[in-house]
């Protein structure tokens, strides 16, 4: 099929998926990664990837019955955002096929809503790119190793889309914004090259050097 | 805080480099010699004539481990770039900053206010560890260096042109060379510092010194780059082709602490010998291989040594502290900060 005139115009300010996380855990971890191109290598990330390397080393298969889609490209331009779905699991029969995400977590379940809107942005995706309602998805965590269901009823839909415009309006602007230390920083991979207390309310620079200098 | 990461330093010839699964592994004639995980990984750089696979530069690239190619005697050649490069909002206002001369004096004037700072400081030690058993006219001279030196940081952040900067700059340079044989402990005449020369260093100490300034500005670019700075666009130092001027602007903070003192408790400590050197037809002396890995493995050391950031407030290896200046100067330039705090060493 041929594009539509306007599609390659709105593929060019797509967005990838894991900025909406990055965002909710921080939006200045976000710009710091989609922004200013940094990215830090911790255990974290790591371990993170070698558990998606694995995931994505698999065919499509069938277990259970189910037939299982593997690292999926998606979009979709109604949220301008686009990335990969780990695993869509094609439930149902026939014809009507229903797209069914699930995405691979390390650790536990969080408190921030990050990996339901993930998935819910996914989900999305699958809406507008299979012309069909996606309603359920899962969420994979190794730590306890079980799935949670994740159901896409309108606040989280809504909160989603918020998310996905505030990302676009932040990458569009190209401004990084400035630290606010909590929590998460003990957790953030970015943390050494963010500096955010030393950054958060920023010193007076040129009294601080005149004073260095002397003595 | 940020994890000081090794750089790796292959000086044999005929090394063959690959990638094994998440490591690197150095071979020599089809022995394996050395294998370390690629992600405790900064940099690798190879002096001389040593192979690489493309698995390992794409890995490196991909990793943002700097992976340089440097002449037997640290001249730099080559690196490896992957599709990540910086980026070009930052770029662009560094350009802005560097194409307007008052704005790129805020800058160049802490940076060399800070190298005439840490200038003096390397005086002061000096004359706190050995002062009192050298002779008096060297004291005096010391202590006349130190007092010049520590008048004219205070001249300099008053400064509000490029060309008078530049010439403080070189003066300082002069005074604080011209003290630099008092720093030598060494009784050998071998090591006589005959005033700074480059292209060749015409004395075992300049060699000694071009060497470790190759090492430091190698250090430098990586860290420009790795914040998406464009190492080759500087404030101080104006543009010419094939020159990483914002390299050397960097540079300027750290000579005297890291390049400087180290070459001094090398000689002090006769950690390198005259035998060290080649002097070559025409007056040049360059290192020999075996002194390059004692000073790469006393630069090594040295990167390990944990101090406290003046500014951040935090402990980290000097091996981190250009980085940290780096991600400052864009922090300045994205204008998160108010001017940008060079390293004052103490
Ligand atoms: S260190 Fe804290 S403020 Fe900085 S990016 Fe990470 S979470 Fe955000």
């Amino acid at each position: 099929m041929m594009p539509k005139p306007d599609q390659r115009q709105d593929e060019e300010n797509l967005v990838p998926v894991s900025a909406l996380q990055h965002y909710l855990f921080c939006p200045r971890q976000c710009a710091l990664i989609h922004i200013e191109q940094q990215w830090a290598e911790n255990g974290a990330t790591v371990e993170g990837r070698l558990l998606h390397e694995r995931v994505d080393s698999g065919v499509p298969d069938r277990k259970r019955g189910v037939r299982t889609l593997r690292t999926l490209p998606i979009r979709s331009f109604a949220l301008g955002i686009y990335g990969k779905a780990d695993a869509v699991e094609l439930h149902g029969t026939g014809s009507t096929l229903i797209p069914y995400p699930v995405e691979y977590k390390r650790g536990s379940p969080k408190p921030h809503h990050a990996d339901e809107v993930q998935l819910c942005a996914q989900a999305l995706c699958l809406e507008e790119m299979f012309g069909c309602a996606v309603s359920e998805g899962a969420l994979f965590y190794d730590r306890p190793h079980r799935r949670t269901t994740v159901q896409f009823d309108q606040d989280l839909r809504d909160l989603t889309q918020k998310t996905a415009q505030k990302v676009q309006d932040m990458l569009a602007a190209g401004k990084t914004p400035q630290p606010v230390w909590n929590k998460g920083c003990k957790h953030c991979s970015l943390e050494a090259i963010c500096q955010p207390r030393r950054l958060e309310k920023p010193l007076c620079v040129e009294k601080w050097f005149l004073e260095n200098l002397e003595d | 805080m940020r994890k000081h990461l090794n750089t790796i330093y292959v000086t044999t010839e005929d090394a063959w480099l690959r990638k094994d699964g998440a490591n690197i592994v150095v071979e020599v004639e089809g022995k394996e010699r050395g294998r370390a995980p690629l992600h405790l990984l900064e940099g690798i750089m190879c002096f001389g004539r040593i192979g690489a696979s493309p698995a390992l530069l794409a890995a490196c690239a991909e990793a943002g481990i700097a992976f340089s190619y440097l002449s037997p005697i640290g001249r730099f050649l080559a690196r490896v770039e992957g599709p990540r490069s910086g980026n070009v909002l930052l770029r662009r206002a560094q350009y802005r900053v560097a194409d307007d001369n008052t704005r790129s004096v805020l800058i160049a004037r802490y940076i060399v206010a800070a190298k005439v700072a840490n200038q003096r400081t390397v005086i002061r030690r000096v004359l706190r560890d050995y002062g009192a058993s050298s002779p008096e006219a060297s004291q005096k001279a010391l202590q006349a260096a130190e007092a010049w030196l520590t008048d004219t940081t205070r001249r300099i952040v008053k400064v509000t042109d490029m060309d008078s900067l530049r010439g403080i700059e070189g003066e300082a340079a002069r005074v604080y060379f011209s003290v630099f044989n008092l720093f030598i402990r060494s009784e050998d005449p071998a090591f006589q510092f005959g005033g700074r020369s480059r292209r060749p260093p015409l004395d075992r100490v300049n060699a000694l010194l071009s060497f470790l300034y190759a090492l430091l500005g190698h250090d430098c670019r990586s860290a420009l780059e790795s914040v998406g700075l464009d190492p080759q666009v500087g404030f101080l130092h104006a543009d010419r082709p094939g020159r990483t001027s914002l390299a050397l602007d960097l540079m300027e903070e750290f000579r005297p602490v890291l390049a400087d003192r180290l070459a001094l408790n090398l000689i002090n400590r006769a950690q390198v010998r005259a035998a060290d050197f080649t002097c070559h037809e025409g007056g040049g002396i360059t290192l020999h291989d075996d002194a390059r890995k004692t000073v790469l493995t006393a630069w090594q050391e040295r990167k390990k040594q944990e101090i406290r950031h003046p500014f951040l407030g935090e402990t980290m290896t000097f091996g981190l502290v250009a980085h940290m200046q780096a991600l400052l100067l864009s922090r300045y330039l994205r204008g998160e900060l108010d001017a940008y705090p060079a390293f004052i060493w103490k």
